[in-house]
């Protein structure tokens, strides 16, 4: 009821140092491109030593809150398999979850007091409410040599659901990376769509 | 041309229109990205100062000399530099102050929430609230003219949620004004400036004057705005707590506050007789509420929203759905998830970070740990957990000088960052000296101010511009404090740091060690990054590596026939190569890099 129905609310998450929050950057400043009103919001300083983080961006005709309320996100885009469970019950009812395939494991499940949720467990966590996807974005970002752009590559694949052209993805990732790496994350990104239109 | 920036880089673009000349301040999250953002900016001077006192007291003396100026800190920053607040609010500037101050409601990265407003009220300082990056950048100015109009510093207060939340803004015109090259003489007002009881009393009533004047000027400044909607409902609300409130109740009318202290007691009275019910919606500190009630108007607040923590439209949202203003139908539907046990991911110590090495050894010695703010709090949590106490900037030395004091069982250290040394340290230190307690005081010196992503300090070489600068050297600092036995170790090298302990420990003399190692994540550090691996042959599975809390090792598939316990593994894409898990293994299964480099067809 409160909410604007042209709204587009993507949550990202990942663990701190994996490049969440630039992917986030990204997906904010394709929406000003097609002239939007966006808002994004995440957090810095202690949460990004390692820890779980988070970034909203949200998409629409006028958009209040900075943060999207649970049960509103339309896309969650996750860059660590934990992480996407973590958050998933905050995404609307067949909504589309795309998941990196890749785990890190907190300390408290290295140093033996706690268990990573196995692969059934997560399978049936997301039953039939949510629609997920999981995408080897790190084995595809290796595959070009370098590993970290797996973020691009989710980006990608997150850029198939939606009507933004791929010039405007590419246009605003070129902005936003290194020179010399410009090339490379194009590719990832390339790579990431190709994946999900299989 | 509308921009997409945070409220951070709105601020900044905001002084930069505005003609500020001089800007100051201590990084502390999430305020941090203000003065990084003036770096290379033209025309504006901006430093790191040690602390947020001396920052405020740069700002201050700017304004004093005729040009605006700004300085910027989080909100337990204003602790620090309060007696200055409070000076300059009795003293009044000639030219627009602006204190830019965020608060944290959650605890996002601080150790309280304190509601800033109330310092407003308690020193006499307007107080201007935006509610988004456009209003960040434009009260900028509304600040500065405030502060020029009345003749005082102007509080500007940002919160976590408007610092690091981004939303377009349409950016103004640049700025007209450049450094001032004539040298204007620095006029004196003794009357004014030297704050001796004879010329405090007289301030005083002026102060009390200027708040009633501001008050009733607020009252038609545009930054105060009604919508009105539906009059069943009335919403008084300000900052983030606003854009929550207009998304739980598009419909109900609003009067959005700009200026949260003093209140413009006639808007609020007018807008207040048009609407049925009247609720006050802010994050933290009853406030407005407060204010409100006490020109004896009626309204709720604090008995339907939550007082602790940051709110959200789902918390708004609830307590709205339970107080019978909105039906449980407001609710978006949800999913049902069958979800596992989902372990917690705190932060951590970062793979290669140089305070494990200090913090393993510590856990190994049984000593109490007084730590201090930074990075190396997380020595606090599993496995680690050898840091036990930690209140805020700088209070590790003094703690621990007490607890030595006080005479325990134990040895007792105090553990504090480089920077953190420089922003409250040196005093404490002083008094060890001075005192003469047995203290031994660790300095984690990784080169930078780490945990609010790298800033320059005094010890760094650099001015925030990344002009050189002074580079100044802790250990001869340490010296003239009065320490005589000050060592320097490398804090990857455990061996060594273990005897430097040890031989401090056996003093009754205080004695500082400073672990000097850069931080793992600055750039020139990244590019030596080797991974370590580990021989699985060799592996015995005693998981002596995993409890270093490093989060590049985990528990590796294979296990170890004789225990049927799991061996370790290191993530490639994580280890940097520090080695100090390959210091703990006692079966040398973990290879050093020496020995990767002697078998490079096997390098990870």
């Amino acid at each position: 009821m409160t909410r604007n129905d042209l709204t587009t609310n993507f949550l990202l998450t990942g663990v701190g140092g994996q490049g969440t929050l630039l992917a986030a950057d990204v997906v904010g400043l394709v929406g000003i491109q097609l002239n939007l009103d966006v808002k994004k919001s995440e957090v810095h300083g202690m949460a990004q030593r390692g820890g779980s983080v988070v970034s909203h961006v949200r998409w629409g005709e006028r958009v209040d809150s900075p943060l999207i309320a649970a049960g509103e996100v339309d896309y969650l885009i996750a860059f660590e398999q934990l992480e996407a469970l973590r958050y998933a019950s905050l995404v609307r009812p067949g909504g589309i979850v795309l998941v990196n395939d890749y785990r890190i494991a907190p300390v408290s499940v290295s140093s033996g007091n706690d268990v990573y949720p196995d692969p059934a467990a997560e399978e049936q966590a997301y039953g039939d409410s949510l629609q997920r996807f999981l995408v080897p974005a790190i084995e595809i970002a290796q595959r070009m040599g370098q590993a970290r752009v797996n973020n691009i590559v989710m980006l990608g694949a997150l850029s198939h659901f939606l009507p933004a052209p791929v010039e405007v993805w590419l246009e605003v990732i070129s902005g936003r990376v290194p020179e010399r790496t410009i090339a490379l994350n194009r590719d990832a990104f390339a790579a990431g769509r190709a994946y999900m239109q299989k | 041309m509308k921009r997409l920036l945070s409220g951070n880089e709105a601020v900044a673009r905001g002084a930069w229109e505005a003609n500020i000349l001089v800007a100051a301040g201590y990084p502390g999250t999430p305020s941090t990205e203000i003065l990084e953002n003036f770096g290379p900016m033209p025309g504006i001077y901006a430093e790191w100062c040690p602390n947020e006192k001396v920052a405020l007291d740069v700002a201050v003396g700017a304004a004093y000399a005729g040009v605006r100026s700004m300085a910027v800190m989080k909100h337990v920053g204003l602790n620090v530099a309060s007696d200055t607040f409070f000076y300059a609010a009795i003293t009044g500037v000639e030219s627009g102050l602006v204190i830019v101050v965020a608060d944290d409601p959650g605890m996002h990265s601080s150790q309280g929430e304190q509601d800033t407003r109330r310092y407003c009220k308690f020193a006499r300082v307007p107080c201007l609230e935006p509610a988004d990056s456009q209003e960040a950048k434009d009260m900028v100015a509304a600040a500065l003219e405030l502060s020029e109009q009345f003749e005082t510093p102007v509080l500007l207060r940002m919160a976590t949620r408007i610092s690091h939340s981004y939303s377009s803004v349409e950016l103004g015109p640049e700025r007209t004004l450049e450094p001032r090259p004539e040298k204007p003489t620095y006029e004196v007002n003794t009357g004014r400036y030297v704050m001796v009881p004879a010329n405090a009393r007289r301030r005083h009533p002026i102060m009390e004057e200027r708040l009633q004047q501001i008050a009733d000027w607020a009252n038609g400044w545009s930054g105060n705005r009604v919508e009105m909607g539906d009059t069943s409902l009335g919403i008084i609300t300000a900052g983030a707590a606003y854009q929550y409130a207009r998304e739980v109740f598009p419909n109900a009318s609003f009067l959005k506050l700009g200026m949260v202290y003093p209140l413009p007691a006639r808007q609020i009275a007018e807008f207040a007789a048009q609407v049925e019910r009247l609720i006050v919606v802010e994050e933290l500190d009853p406030v407005l509420e407060e204010e409100i009630k006490l020109q004896g108007i009626a309204c709720e607040g604090k008995s339907i929203f939550p007082l602790v923590g940051e709110l959200s439209v789902e918390t708004v949202r609830e307590s709205a759905i339970r107080a019978g203003l909105l039906p449980a139908s407001a609710r978006p539907q949800q999913v049902a998830l069958q979800m596992p046990a989902l372990p917690p991911r705190p932060p951590v110590l970062c793979p290669g970070c140089p305070h494990r090495g200090v913090f393993v050894t510590l856990r190994k010695l049984k000593v109490v740990v007084n730590g201090d703010i930074g990075c190396y709090t997380l020595g606090s949590l599993a496995p680690l957990t050898s840091l036990h106490t930690c209140g805020c900037m700088g209070a590790s030395i003094g703690v621990a000088h007490g607890v030595n004091k006080a005479g325990i069982q134990q040895k007792n250290v105090a553990v504090i960052g480089d920077s953190t040394f420089f922003h409250s340290g040196i005093p404490a230190l002083l008094n060890v000296a001075y005192n003469g307690s047995s203290t031994i005081t660790i300095i984690l010196d990784n080169r930078t101010t780490a945990m609010t992503g790298h800033q320059q300090h005094p010890g760094t070489g650099y001015t925030l511009q990344m002009q050189p600068a002074k580079q100044v050297e802790l250990e001869p600092v340490v010296r003239a404090l009065g320490i005589e036995h000050v060592y320097t170790v490398d804090p990857y090298d455990l061996e060594r740091l273990e005897v430097v302990l040890r031989e401090a420990m056996d003093r009754d003399e205080p004695s500082v060690v400073i672990a000097r190692r850069e931080c793992a994540l600055l750039p020139s550090v990244r590019k030596q990054y080797t991974p370590l691996r580990i021989d699985a042959n060799k592996c015995i599975a005693c998981g002596s590596c995993r409890r270093v809390g490093c989060p590049a090792i985990h528990k590796s598939e294979e296990v170890y026939a004789k225990t049927g316990r799991p061996k370790s593994e290191i993530d490639p894409l994580l280890c940097t190569g520090c080695e100090i898990c390959a210091q703990i293994c006692p079966v040398n299964a973990i290879l050093f890099r020496s020995q990767l480099d002697a078998q490079p067809e096997e390098k990870a």
